[in-house]
């Protein structure tokens, strides 16, 4: 038995495993906008919760609405809407908190306010690094991550990666397929913006490129509270305004950096957890999965070098062996 | 060359049919499952896409089969001979386990008809972990399986393509090292991308070495638990308690080496104090390192480890640590947000026992009629 061998090998096994891990810095942000990335900046402090958004959303993606079973069973089904949160029949969904009296709006204390959730476009999707089969792409002009059933397994990975809950799974049917916000990519391919934003009656749903509603966002929390402000609505591009008195917001932009950045922004008068969005870091959690990942694997040198060392003492062993 | 035999005996035993049996009622719950979808037999949720099928299935299920990969590494890469005799059933025990977490994998994805494009180089995402796992282990069960093959030419006494076989199997043995290698610590990989939904004890860029050490300790665990277990089980006698109790050392610089890792990294996270923030996580925390810790302190002593009984103990407690904590990385310490909770349904238990019983049906099918279990010195 010769010892140098032996030694040489636990070197290069133990070595090539540890290394890329034990070096790899955490990526930092890795991944920028796209000069023409649209999204929407969702201002709760001007929603009404009539979700037009909604059922307009329904209609031009062609979800059915969600029931409950006592409306099943008396066979007046599909009249109302039912679905608790997005699901893989609502891909948007306006929320409320309350507190208290709820008798004030925009205010945390004995008050009222709304959210929307939808897919947020992450500038650097973890669903988009998660996937296997590159079923999950970002779009390389606007930025929407869009789905392709082709090429999807239904792993399901890209829901376990998404710090928002957003991709769902048609767990009721044989054929499944992954449902998310794509941001009515069918629509805007005909010029049109997405659904959301052309049915909300109040602007709080704003369609626009990314990076003039970042800018419309800056101006707005900044704006004194009780002021009049001239809010634009739909599309950030159309030149509609409304004038309305301005609520007191929260000095924050959410979604300018969780996770990296996302495309679609949102604003508040109310912290943003009570309103159950998550704390995030600035980076996303794929940067890190890749940062390590691709620390071990770099030009796949340690996994080859692995195999050349396993090769030698594989054959040294067997060459006289009988099996 | 060391003897192996077939044990021979009767096939359908007792326990063999209630085996058969549980493997139906899993059958019948499949048909269900693939007629009306996962929800119908399955309570995974938008909150908790992955229940047991891929915790216990894939993630323990594959760790239980790297008794082959730790055996081989052993064997033929460290040139431990001695241990030669362990290879077979080791090799055996790990084909079945991959390859019904494959077939396992086939059952929980829900578009399962294009599982392929998994291999198809215009799909593929190289930056994905499932990716990685995905291959390496489609690859594996192969390998396993081409490895396995020698006791099948003997058995058909096929002698001359075994010696052919036999000049290319060092190839099979390599990468039958180096693919447990990438995806055992590509599965704790899997985790980092889940982000702020793990809790912060489990979160950690050290997953796939955690990963790694915990799949081949239990690769040891296995070997010895059931080498014991089934010579009590088939009445064979104790022989191999003396080359167990020197395999059990390899399991104790392994788990040093993981528990150092594991609260280091903790303290240098400075994580170490919320396992007394959060009173159930903090619970599982310290059963599952409690469990790493008996094999250690059992298995200190020489004296111990030449008793098959304290053998027998810490490789079962070896084997319910890596267990829980790859149910405590993938479930209990994952928390999607307000409003999820899962736990297993009936079906989806009844659907697990079932693959489990195949796997042991299997087992008593190859050791009584294939040449896997080293031959019984009479003297």
């Amino acid at each position: 038995m010769n010892l140098e061998r032996r030694d040489f090998l636990k070197v290069l096994s133990v070595g090539a495993l540890t290394a890329g891990n034990v070096t790899s810095v955490f990526a930092g942000i890795r991944k920028t906008l796209s000069a023409d990335a649209v999204g929407i900046l969702y201002d709760g402090t001007i929603c009404i919760g009539c979700k037009a958004c909604e059922a307009a959303c329904k209609q031009y993606n062609d979800m059915p609405p969600e029931s409950a079973n006592l409306e099943k069973a008396t066979g007046v089904d599909g009249i109302w809407d039912e679905s608790y949160d997005l699901s893989e029949k609502t891909l948007n969904k306006i929320k409320l908190y309350e507190h208290g009296d709820a008798s004030t709006r925009n205010r945390e204390e004995n008050g009222f306010a709304f959210v929307k959730k939808a897919c947020m476009h992450c500038v650097d999707p973890d669903c988009v690094s998660a996937c296997p089969v590159t079923a999950l792409t970002k779009n390389s002009t606007t930025g929407i991550v869009e789905y392709d059933k082709d090429a999807c397994i239904g792993c399901r990975y890209c829901m376990v990666a998404c710090p928002y809950n957003v991709p769902k799974f048609e767990y009721a049917k044989a054929i499944p397929e992954i449902t998310k916000c794509e941001m009515c990519n069918h629509r805007q391919a005909e010029g049109d913006i997405p659904a959301c934003c052309e049915f909300c009656p109040t602007g709080a749903s704003l369609f626009g490129n990314v990076t003039d509603l970042l800018e419309e966002a800056r101006k707005r929390v900044k704006l004194v509270a009780g002021s009049t402000y001239e809010y634009p609505m739909r599309s950030l591009d159309e030149g509609d305004l409304t004038p309305k008195t301005v609520a007191p917001y929260i000095n924050y932009i959410y979604g300018e950096k969780e996770g990296g950045g996302t495309q679609y922004l949102l604003l508040s008068a109310i912290p943003f957890t009570k309103l159950g969005l998550p704390e995030l870091s600035a980076t996303s959690s794929a940067s890190k999965s890749e940062g390590i990942q691709h620390g071990i694997y770099k030009g796949m040198v340690a996994p080859i070098a692995l195999l050349g060392g396993l090769l030698y003492g594989a054959y040294q062993t067997t060459k006289n062996s009988e099996g | 060359m060391h003897e192996k035999q077939a044990l021979g005996g009767k096939l359908l035993t007792k326990p063999f049919w209630v085996l058969l049996g549980l493997a139906m009622i899993a059958g019948l719950l499949l048909i269900k499952r693939f007629l009306f979808g996962i929800g119908a037999v399955t309570n995974l949720s938008d909150g908790y896409p992955w229940g047991i099928w891929i915790v216990y299935d894939v993630l323990v299920g594959t760790a239980l089969g790297c008794g082959g990969y730790s055996i081989a590494l052993l064997v033929y890469i460290f040139n431990k001979g001695e241990y030669h005799p362990l290879v077979r059933s080791a090799l055996m025990t790990s084909a079945f386990g991959y390859t019904l977490a494959g077939v396992s994998i086939f059952i929980d994805i829900g578009r399962y008809w294009q599982m392929y494009n998994v291999f198809l180089p215009w799909h593929i995402n190289v930056n994905s972990i499932m990716f990685e796992v995905a291959a390496c282990i489609g690859a594996y069960v192969f390998v396993l399986w081409i490895e396995f093959s020698p006791t099948f030419l003997e058995h058909r006494k096929s002698l001359e393509t075994k010696r052919k076989l036999n000049k290319f199997l060092f190839f099979f043995i390599a990468l039958g090292v180096l693919l447990p290698t990438m995806h055992q610590s590509s599965l704790g990989s899997l985790m980092i991308i889940a982000g702020e939904k793990l809790s912060p004890i489990w979160q950690t860029g050290w997953l796939p070495l955690l990963f790694l050490l915990t799949a081949i300790t239990m690769g040891y665990a296995v070997v010895i638990f059931e080498s014991l277990f089934s010579a009590v089980a088939l009445k064979r006698p104790l022989d191999e308690t003396p080359i167990l109790g020197k395999l059990s050392t390899m399991m104790i610089p392994l788990l040093v080496l993981f528990l150092l890792l594991r609260f280091g990294d903790l303290i240098w996270r400075g994580q170490l104090g919320n396992i007394f923030n959060d009173g159930m996580l903090g619970a599982f925390f310290v059963v599952e390192n409690v469990l790493f810790l008996i094999p250690v302190i059992m298995l200190a002593s020489a004296k111990n480890r030449m008793k098959a009984t304290t053998l027998f103990w810490s490789a079962g407690s070896m084997i319910l640590a890596g267990a829980l904590y790859r149910f405590d990385t993938f479930l209990v310490a994952f928390n999607p947000g307000v409003g999820y909770h899962y736990f297993p349904s009936a079906s989806e238990i009844l659907i697990t026992v079932g693959i489990i019983s195949i796997e042991i049906m299997a087992y008593l099918i190859f050791v009584k009629k294939l040449p896997v279990l080293p031959a019984i010195k009479h003297s």
